[in-house]
């Protein structure tokens, strides 16, 4: 009875090992469906009936097969996908997945447009249309085409205005400058706190507050850019700190203040450490200096020239001047003879006419 | 006063090895004290570290001029090297031109060097190399730069520029209200 036992056991052991290496081809009437961008297949082949209906361990089993086949089909297309090791030759195998096709379904309801502001909501009831300006406006003073607003606008420099006439029904005591200022102040004061009640009516109505999107949409300008992309660098779990530095970008990290104050050391800080700084700065800046190849090399081409042609007189003209003169010849500032001649040869690459001549 | 940037520092660096080289160092690491460079109202200071103690304490308005000035930066972050600087460049200068007694004193007027008053020069000077020009005496005049390597020195005609001027002694007494 024993025996039988372990013999039944020995039997079902193996029996799960052949389950386990089934072979890795799976046979389909129809064909899947793959999305490799997704990771997606999908099968389109009728389940066998006794998968559909009823529960119980028969419906689980053939499940789970149909689950394993179509999964080893998916497996067996990834890796045909072009795959490299990821981190040099130790590194994980990483396959290269093509552009996903399937439109995956939101994750989150779209976002709800911002509510029309005061203005907006009057505007609509009375008919009011946007007009269209002109950004230029005739400067009838200057006889020229000055801005709307702004730098040297149209109509004067309003802070240089010198003349401020009272008004028909004023107070002739009332200083009319400081009403001007009053009222300009109070104005801008007015629009803010209508533009932040503007803003807290959309937050409050739950509509999408529009910020910049954080992806390259290709309407980006460069400053937006540049701060997408820090906030990409910091969104990190070490706030950026470790994060490689791309091609163009400066050096410093980004300061906290938004760029607002500069930060200098301290003056009185740690002497030594500057000290070893601004020593290492010095090595690192004697080690990238090239040796002025081009100056050398002008100036050994000129006493090569020099020596040649001294060596070519000295043939010439045999030499009655005896030792005396040519030692007397020696010290090398000739006059404007040797120097006119030369002056073709003299002119360095980079030289220009600085010096006259 | 505030320490230098690690720019800023590249920049006077680069300037001050046009003259001396890769002794900065020697300037830097000194071996009979600490001294620092420091940026007061545009300009690079030289001093001490007991100077610097003592020059921390005295409000920035009043304070006209701690240490030696070695020079100042533009408005667009140029470093222009003063006179001021000569008796740190003078001892550790790499190529060096001396002047004739004759036209010392157009040296010293502001004038540029004529080949005519070059009275000896190092050799292997690059062109617009930074010299420090002397006396022939040895007395440090001021600071230029090369219009014409050694060599073509040689050859050029007597009335032609050898040195740029760039700072001479005599705008202590020139530009006196300006110094610092």
């Amino acid at each position: 009875m024993a025996a039988v036992r372990v013999e039944a056991v020995l039997a079902a052991a193996e029996e799960q090992e052949a389950e386990k290496r089934r072979s890795i081809t799976v046979e389909k009437e129809l064909e899947l469906e793959y999305d490799l961008g997704n990771l997606l297949a999908v099968d389109r082949n009728p389940p066998p009936a006794a998968a559909l209906r009823g529960a119980g361990p028969r419906r689980e089993a053939l499940l789970q097969a149909l689950a394993r086949d179509n999964t080893q089909l998916l497996m067996s297309r990834l890796w045909e996908l072009p795959a490299e090791r990821a981190g040099g030759a130790g590194g994980p195998l990483v396959a290269q997945l093509p552009e996903p096709t399937f439109r995956l379904p939101r994750e989150k309801p779209p976002p709800k447009p911002r509510p029309p502001t005061r203005w907006e909501q009057f505007a609509r009831l009375k008919g009011i249309r946007r007009k269209k300006k002109t950004s230029l406006v005739w400067d009838e003073q200057a006889k020229e085409w000055r801005r709307r607003w702004g730098y040297r606008r149209a109509g004067g420099d309003p802070s240089r205005a010198w003349l401020a006439e009272v008004p028909a029904g004023a107070d002739p005591e009332e200083d009319q400058f400081a009403r001007l200022r009053r009222e300009k102040r109070e104005r801008v004061a007015r629009n803010e706190l209508n533009r932040l009640r503007n803003l807290a009516r959309a937050h409050r109505a739950g509509s999408a507050v529009p910020a910049a999107p954080l992806h390259p949409t290709g309407h980006q300008d460069r400053d937006e850019l540049r701060r997408v992309a820090r906030v990409a660098r910091v969104s990190t779990a070490s706030l950026g700190r470790f994060q490689p530095r791309l091609p163009k970008e400066s050096a410093e990290p980004p300061s906290r203040s938004g760029g607002k104050k500069r930060r200098f050391e301290p003056l009185l800080g740690n002497l030594a450490a500057e000290r070893s700084r601004q020593l290492e700065l010095l090595r690192d800046m004697g080690s990238k200096k090239p040796v002025l190849d081009i100056t050398r090399a002008v100036n050994k081409q000129l006493r090569q020239e020099e020596a040649e042609a001294a060596a070519a007189n000295k043939g010439k003209k045999q030499s009655k001047r005896g030792k005396r003169g040519r030692r007397q010849q020696r010290p090398g500032r000739s006059g404007k003879k040797n120097g006119t001649r030369r002056q073709p040869q003299q002119q360095k690459p980079a030289g220009g006419g600085i010096g006259g001549r | 006063m505030r320490p230098l940037t690690e720019a800023e520092t590249r920049v006077v660096f680069e300037k001050l090895g046009k003259y001396i080289g890769e002794n900065i160092q020697l300037l830097v690491d000194r071996p009979d004290g600490t001294y620092c460079f420091r940026l007061h109202r545009d300009r690079v200071y030289y001093l001490s570290e007991k100077l610097l103690k003592l020059a921390a304490s005295v409000p920035r308005d009043s304070l006209v001029a701690p240490g030696t000035c070695f020079g100042k930066f533009t408005k667009s972050q140029k470093f222009r090297l003063s006179v001021t600087a000569l008796d740190f460049l003078a001892p550790y200068a790499k190529y060096k031109v001396w002047v004739k007694p004759g036209s010392e004193q157009s040296f010293l007027y502001g004038n540029h060097v004529l080949k005519s008053g070059l009275g000896r020069i190092t050799e292997n000077t690059a062109q617009y190399q930074g010299v420090v020009v002397y006396s022939m005496a040895d007395v440090p005049l001021g600071f230029g730069v090369a219009a014409k390597s050694t060599q073509e020195c040689r050859k050029v005609d007597p009335l032609a520029i050898v040195v740029f001027h760039q700072a001479d002694v005599g705008e202590y007494v020139r530009n006196e209200d300006t110094l610092t």
